[in-house]
């Protein structure tokens, strides 16, 4: 299903792309925002849909100011691998374990690899 | 709500959406430098201040212009906390500043009177005109008080305020609690679905009788509700059994439940097995799209925006996305956190579109979280994919907190929903 609707998409968008250009150019005002952002030519576009989800209770990047665990800074085979045990109910959870089984195993680990890159990325 | 596509019709939202963005780099829009691409965003609460956020966050390049008019938002999550007296007003407000000064987004504190489709302009209530080359809608609801005689927007104001959308009718409410006599009945009055935060009267409910518990004993909370069944049902009332015994009584719409007339003199409701009094009358009318979606003509005949499941680009009109409790998002509810789902994989799309590149298939989340009581928290979760049949939750995933959760369980999930509203604060005012 995914792949019909990415081709769907693909197909309808040639024209745009093709018209547009593509221009991007930096702002004035790109300094401003200083928080880790990944551009789109970085990261793998599922990756990032998929892991926009989490921040809505783990924070923004994974960076928590609540009870919720934070994930920044955390690599990703220990966030695949948590998110594998939640998903396969083999780690106590309230919630996690209902969110983490709509997700494929590929999904996981697109997910996981999108945070380990991310925290990589800002510690060099 | 759910929308049937077949595969034709969804190959045409598609195409349309790519037309769009070509119209939207091609338009009438002139952005503010050459080749600045300039986004503006109607709406500063859960969907827009997300998409806001986000588009800054994904690709700094692109300019954004965040309408809202107050300087302080109010969130209807939690506003049922403060009616409880576990929160006060101040502890639902957001502002703005760190939109502005960390991430670079112009915010107008203004009134959005109009859409120009056709020329990519909004035009501001004080006169200004802002151009755009893609604009997103995110105006939550507007109420139908003519649905109900008697009601309108000034009874709603001062004396059955509805309290749907938190502000001065969330402080009226919780001052009509406290100075209610002792023996009087709180009613509930919620509508019939499609409405914002399913769960949220329910709630209410809750932590209204666990206000009366000890403050007003000889006092319940009567729900009069339009619908035969309701959001998290087997759990609330579990909970109310166990927490507030005798304290909640709530009547379907088919048994004398659904009111169609009020009279704020008398302060009662009309219903089909007569008139019910109340010490506080809480009326929360039918609702529909935000009043300047409808006035652009982005709404279908249901009342609600039709919407490309990808970009959440209106099918009506290419450029402008419609996100949060306006759209038509398939299976998923009108919360806040939907809002702000939507409005993170709108920001993503938008930011690829105005690339010249192909959105990434949608991926979307909802978790509601209600308390029961302060120490007593339950939640219902989906995640969201999008198949031929538009946006379905996926089956296998989500769901409801067990029935026979125990009481440790019960207490951590009220803990979570403090938690979770830290963090979805954090992560869309900053």
């Amino acid at each position: 299903m995914v792949k019909k609707i990415t081709s769907w998409l693909s197909v309808g968008l040639i024209s745009a792309a093709a018209l547009s250009g593509c221009e991007t150019q930096t702002s004035e005002k790109q300094g401003a925002a200083q928080q880790a952002s990944a551009s789109a030519e970085d990261v793998d576009p599922r990756g990032e849909i998929l892991a926009l989800s989490c921040a809505s209770c783990h924070g923004t990047d994974g960076k928590s100011v609540g009870i919720m665990p934070g994930f920044y800074g955390k690599s990703a085979p220990y966030l695949k691998t948590a998110l594998m045990e939640f998903k396969n109910d083999e780690r106590y959870s309230t919630v996690m374990g209902r969110h983490a089984k709509g997700y494929t195993d590929e999904e996981i680990t697109l997910i996981a690899d999108y945070f380990g890159g991310l925290s990589q990325q800002n510690s060099k | 709500m759910s929308q049937k596509f077949t595969r034709r019709d969804f190959n045409k939202l598609v195409i349309a959406g790519a037309a769009g963005s070509t119209l939207g780099v091609f338009g009438g829009a002139k952005p503010l430098f050459a080749s600045q691409k300039h986004v503006v965003v109607i709406g500063g609460g859960f969907g827009g201040a997300s998409t806001a956020k986000y588009i800054r966050k994904l690709d700094p390049s692109v300019s954004v212009t965040l309408v809202e008019p107050a300087t302080t938002f109010y969130t209807c999550p939690f506003s049922n906390w403060v009616m409880g007296g576990l929160k006060e007003m101040k502890d639902i407000g957001r502002t703005y500043d760190v939109l502005k000064s960390a991430y670079g987004i112009e915010v107008i504190h203004e009134e959005a009177a109009e859409i120009d489709a056709a020329n990519h302009t909004v035009k501001l209530k004080g006169g200004q005109e802002l151009k755009y080359d893609r604009l997103v809608v995110s105006p939550g609801i507007d109420f139908d008080y003519d649905a109900i005689e008697g009601y309108s927007e000034e009874v709603a104001n001062t004396q059955m305020p509805h309290a749907y959308k938190a502000g001065p009718q969330t402080e009226l409410l919780t001052k009509q609690l406290q100075e209610m006599k002792d023996g009087d009945n709180v009613l509930i009055c919620p509508p019939g679905n499609p409405f914002r935060c399913p769960p949220g009267p329910y709630e209410r409910a809750s932590l209204i009788a666990n206000y009366l518990k000890k403050n007003k004993p000889n006092s319940k909370v009567v729900i009069l509700d339009a619908k035969e069944k309701f959001s998290k049902q087997g759990l609330f009332t579990k909970g109310w059994e166990k927490l507030y015994p005798g304290l909640i009584e709530w009547r379907a719409g088919s048994a004398g439940g659904k009111i169609t007339a009020v009279d704020p003199a008398a302060m009662t409701v009309q219903t089909s097995a007569g008139p019910v009094k109340g010490g506080v009358v809480n009326v929360i009318p039918p609702q529909r799209a935000g009043k300047i979606a409808a006035e652009a003509g982005l709404t279908n005949e249901t009342g609600w925006c039709p919407v490309n499941p990808i970009t959440f680009e209106s099918t009506i009109h290419p450029g402008i996305h419609v996100i949060g409790d306006s759209c038509i998002a398939g299976a998923m509810p009108k919360s806040g956190f939907a809002a702000s789902s939507q409005g993170k994989v709108t920001a993503a799309s938008i930011v690829r579109l105005l690339q010249g590149k192909v959105p990434a298939p949608p991926s979307l989340v909802n978790t509601c979280y209600s308390l029961v009581g302060p120490g007593y928290g339950i939640s219902v979760a989906a995640v969201y994919k999008l198949t031929s049949d538009g946006i379905v939750s996926i089956k296998g995933a989500g769901g409801l907190t067990p029935m026979d959760a125990d009481d440790d369980q019960l207490s951590e999930e009220a803990t979570y929903a403090r938690g979770w509203y830290n963090n979805i604060s954090q992560d869309i005012w900053g």
